[in-house]
Order: structure tokens, then sequence, then C-alpha cells
């Protein structure tokens, strides 16, 4: 039993002088449900390309199974994929759809049946055998690709934003489906998506990815929690950034002089030194109001706007001259977190974990 | 008062807008009537008892009895069906290849390629009538239907590959992508998702090369030997002896089999 179902080792892939992806190192283990997340252009469907073997690689090597894959064209790797355009056959109806890659493996036909119904039934498709994919909805179709691909029981599925043409609500609705059906099947789910939430909401593990190269691979609450970069933290959720100095450091604390105000950070890395340039990264939702200063390292704040979006409160809170943070308080609607109108005074407190040390 | 006046210039700017109407209605209706009335009139003459005159001596069907039993007729559809069928076949083939070849991979040569090919669609008839004549003189090929079926692929070629890349330009290469993804390998792929989706593509290039073949005077005048008389030659050779009823009754004919043959094309690009 290999220790990854996919494994990526030193991963390049140029397109003429262009890299889309840049020496990319990745163990994909087997059973996960993992996302390749980044903004458009960011190499994330090349790498799923290179997986699938679509691509081949300019430099490093990709092992599916433990197997080196080489040259091997797409129709001799064990993976399966899941297009962003469906790629139905037009051709052919739902069934020979399901069926296609059952018959090109020489199946005896009434094995095939059986396993197209099966699939079909596992996507809630049963009744529509007989259509042609132009018959049907974009969530029907979605749900064909994917019984067409599952079908196989491949090794691993490659997902290319699968969601992407759909609206918001059955977006949310697919991807719970999607996640049951990974757990359900056990197979490894490789999946590629440019929304954030949508990785959070299905993935065990993540790996973000920008200008080809991965910058930081980690569970969601990892990712989220401890951005290992600048860029992770800003594409993952809201986030402040705000740029200051290090002025003392002592214990994985530090003390950080932002525009005047006198941050606390916790979980300082290592080789952190006072002087440094450095930016500090912390949720509008770790922030809290006070009337009161609650202790001494509580910084004041002016109001400067209020946004009421029903689950929670948003304000501005210019801190210092010219420092803006946002601040979420949740609506609780029992007192616990207090209001708060513009112009008033207020003081903003964290734990000090909550506040991240960036150096990149 | 403001408002009758007002329906007033609204009545004045229908009754314009209508008569504007009228005139482009009659207008068109008089581009269909330029259009169709010397093709309906051949057909109604093809079923007049009288020889000579224009006027209508009664309804026959005469002139296409002698049409069925003119055995040099005969003779020539034969070889314009046999030239068709044959520079179609070949035509159908080239051309498709070409198209594949032009719009899926790239070479050091394409855009010269390109022009190259859509030459013969270009130039007239009668130059590349003289060319073609030219060719087989110095090869001292021997003219015959050997020689018409290779012009006609000449030309046929072009127009399959034009009609097949229009069909490509819109092919979604993740289709192709998906089929080898679902274990197919090339030829498969080829087999059971390129070829059946470009299949109206090239029915229909190969139902227009049959017809631009059925239909071609200029070349097969120059390239055609003794014996080789194609079924336009003949009409030709008949025509200078004036023209009889019998030739209406060959076009009306004539007309029948290209309606078809469009119903037809028409039909399978719809698909």
């Amino acid at each position: 039993m290999a220790e990854y179902a996919v494994e990526l080792r030193n991963v390049s892939k140029f397109f003429g002088s262009v890299a889309a992806v840049r020496n990319v190192t990745l163990g994909i283990r087997e059973g996960e449900f993992f996302s390749l997340l980044g903004p458009s252009g960011c190499g994330k469907t090349t790498t799923l390309r290179l997986i699938a073997g679509f691509e081949l690689p300019t430099a490093g090597e990709v092992y599916i199974g433990g197997e080196l894959q080489g040259d091997t064209p797409p129709y001799r790797r064990p993976v399966n994929t899941v297009f962003q355009n469906y790629a139905l056959f037009p051709h052919m109806t739902v069934y020979e759809n399901v069926a296609f890659g059952l018959r090109m493996r020489r199946l005896p036909e009434n094995e095939i049946r059986r396993q197209v119904h099966e699939a079909l039934e596992m996507v809630r498709l049963s009744g529509l055998e007989r259509r042609r994919p132009r018959e049907l909805s974009g969530g029907q179709q979605q749900r064909v690709a994917l019984a067409r691909a599952l079908v196989n029981r491949p090794r691993v599925l490659l997902l290319d934003e699968p969601l992407g043409a759909l609206d918001q609500k059955l977006r949310r609705a697919m991807q719970l489906e999607l996640k049951n059906l990974q757990q359900q099947v056990g197979i490894t789910f490789i999946y590629v998506t440019h929304d954030q939430e949508e990785a959070m909401t299905m993935s065990d593990r993540i790996a973000v990815m920008d200008q080809g190269a991965i910058l930081q691979v980690g569970t969601p609450a990892e990712i989220y929690e401890c951005p290992a970069s600048r860029f992770v933290a800003d594409f993952i959720g809201e986030t402040n950034l705000l740029e200051g100095k290090v002025v003392e450091v002592w214990d994985h604390h530090a003390l950080v002089l932002v525009d005047g105000a006198r941050m606390v950070c916790g979980a300082v890395p290592e080789g952190v030194r006072v002087g440094q340039r450095v930016t500090v990264a912390i949720r509008p939702e770790r922030i809290s109001l006070h009337a009161q200063p609650p202790g001494p390292l509580a910084i004041p704040g002016i109001v400067r706007d209020v946004v009421y979006t029903g689950a929670d409160i948003r304000y501005m809170v210019r801190m210092a001259d010219r420092v803006t943070v946002l601040v979420r308080s949740p609506n609780t609607g029992n007192g616990s977190t207090p209001h708060f109108l513009r112009n008033e005074t207020v003081y903003l407190s964290w734990r000090p974990e909550s506040a991240r040390l960036l150096v990149a | 008062m403001k408002l009758p006046n007002k329906a007033r210039a609204g009545n004045r700017s229908r009754r314009a807008s209508g008569l504007l109407r009228h005139g482009l209605t009659a207008h068109g209706v008089l581009c269909y009537v330029f259009l169709y009335l010397p093709i309906l009139v051949l057909v109604a003459f093809s079923f007049n008892a009288s020889r000579y005159s224009g006027l209508w001596r009664g309804f026959t069907l005469q002139w296409y009895e002698a049409l069925f039993s003119n055995a040099a007729l005969g003779a020539a559809l034969r070889t314009s069906l046999v030239v068709a069928l044959a520079s179609t076949a070949i035509s159908t083939v080239l051309g498709t290849a070409v198209a594949l070849g032009l719009e899926r991979f790239a070479f050091r040569f394409r855009p010269l390629m390109d022009v190259l090919l859509y030459l013969p669609i270009i130039i007239p008839d009668i130059a590349m009538a003289v060319m073609l004549l030219l060719f087989f003189v110095l090869t001292r090929v021997p003219l015959g239907v050997g020689t018409i079926v290779v012009s006609h692929v000449a030309f046929n070629v072009s127009y399959v590959a034009l009609v097949v890349r229009a069909r490509l330009a819109y092919f979604d290469i993740s289709l192709e992508e998906a089929a080898q993804d679902l274990y197919a390998d090339e030829w498969q792929t080829f087999r059971r998702v390129t070829l059946p989706l470009l299949m109206p593509g090239i029915l229909g290039g190969a139902l227009l090369a049959f017809t631009l073949s059925l239909d071609d005077f200029v070349i097969a005048f120059f390239v055609s030997g003794p014996g080789a008389t194609t079924l336009p030659l003949r009409v030709y050779s008949m025509i200078k002896l004036g023209v009889t009823p019998e030739i209406n009754a060959l076009s009306s004919l004539m007309l029948l089999a290209s309606i078809g043959l469009i119903a037809l094309s028409g039909a399978l690009s719809r698909r």
C-alpha cells in the first residue's frame, strides 16, 4: 500500500516561457477530500491536468498509487475527471454517457447495465436514462458527470470546479451532497476551486496556490487560524492586515507599533527581532469592542461606520490616525455583545494568539 | 387642444409606416418572383404538348418519356453519377483529414497551407480548367473519366475542408479529453466521439461536393476525353440544336434532385 494516493515531486509545467506550475511537491492521502484553492490563473487546474495526464510535466514526477506516471496517457491512468463544463457527450443518452468508461473496459453488457443503474441511483437520477444531456438542468448534468466518473470506481476522482456553473443555493446543496458521497464511496477526491468557502466546507485538507506555487497546505482550521503568509490570510476569509514595526519580543509574544497603536501579538515565530517590519493579521470576529477599557492593552478607537448584515454587525473602527479595522460582532440579541453607534468611542481587545504576526 | 393634435400626428405617422411596410412587402415579393418565375415557366413548359411555340397546347408527359428512352442521355447521367460519387468519396476523406490537421495541429507552414487550401474556391473555373488540362497534357495522362474525377477532387477537397472546419470550430476539445479520461484510446476517441459529432459537417460537405461535381461544366469540358461525357456536357451539345422540351423536362428533374439534396443536407446540419 502506497503512502499517498497521489504524489507530486518537484513538478513544474511551462507553457513556452510561462510557468503555470512551479516546483510543486504534494502528497494526497488515500481517502482524503483534498482541495486545490487559489485565484484564477494560479495553476490549480494545470496541476489537476498533470495528474489526469492531459498535460505532461516539464520537470518532476507524478505518482498515482505509488506508481510513477511518466508519459502514461490519460486512458491508462486509474483516475477519472469531472470537468468544469461537465463535457457530457451530446450525441449519447444519459445511460450511454455513464456506460462509456465501462464499455471501453469491455465489461459484459449485463454487468454494465447493473453498474450504470447503481451509479444513477447514487446521484438520484434514476428514470432519466434515455434523456440527452441538453434535456437536463445544470444540476442534473452535473450529477451525470459525477456518475459517469464514479461508475468506474477510480482510485482518485479529480473535480475541476464542478459547481462553478450552478447558482448559489444549488451550489450549497451540492457541496454537502458531494462531501457525503465522498465519505460513502471512500474514494480520494482532488477538488479544484477558487471559492474559499467551498474549500473550507468540504475539504479534509487544502493547498492554497498562487502564481503556480503552493503557499500552504493544511486542514481548513489550520489555514484559517494560522495562515503562513499575507496572501493566505487575505485569501481565506476576511482579515485585517496591519503593517507595523516590532518594538518588543518576549516568550513567543511581541508588541508591534502600528501607526501609533501598540498591538500585542501571540504565537510569534522564532527569529523575529525588535525593529523588524511585520504585518499583523487579525480576523474581524476575533476583536471585541467595549465601552470601558477591559485591560491595560486595550486600544481606543472611534466607530466610523456600522453595517447591519443580520447575523452580525460590522463596525469600521478608526484605531489611530490612519488605521481602520473591521470588527464583526455577532448579533446575539441577548445583550452579551453591546451595540455601538457611529462616532462612539470604543476599546478594542483580543486574545494575543488571535493576532498573527506575518513576516512574508 | 394639445391631445387631439398629438393623436392626429400619431395617425399620420402610422399611415406612413403602413405604406412603408406594404412597399417593403411588395419589394420582397418581386425579388422572389424575379428569382423563381423563370424556373416555374421552365417546369410548366416541360409539360407543354407544343414542341416549338411558347403557347400552351395542353398537358403531356411525352417529353419525360422521350427523356427516359434517350440512351445517350442515360449514359451521360451514369458517367456524371460515377464521377460525382467517386470524387465525393475521395474528397470527403481527404477534406476531413485536412480540416482536422489544420485545426488541431500547429506546424510551420500552416498559414500558407490555409491560404493554399482555399485558393481553388476563389480562382475562376476557367483558370482551374486550363491549368488542369495543361497538367494532364504535360504528364501525358490520357483524358477520360479518371481525369474528370481527379479534377473534381481538386476543388471539392477545399469545399469539404471548409464545411468540416466550420463544424470543428465549435467542437469542445474537453469532450475528447473526457473520452480519454474514460479509457478510450486515440482511435476509440476519434471513432466514438470526434467522428459522430463531426458527422453532420462531413455529410454536409459531402453533399456539397456531390452537387458541385454534378453541376460542373467548365472543368469537365476541358479535361474530359472521348467517351467521357457528363450530363452537363451532353445537355450543352443538345442545346446547340435548339432548346427542346426534352431539356426542359431534364432541367425540371435536376431541379427536383437538387431540392432533395439541399433538404437532406439542411436536415443533417440541424442535428
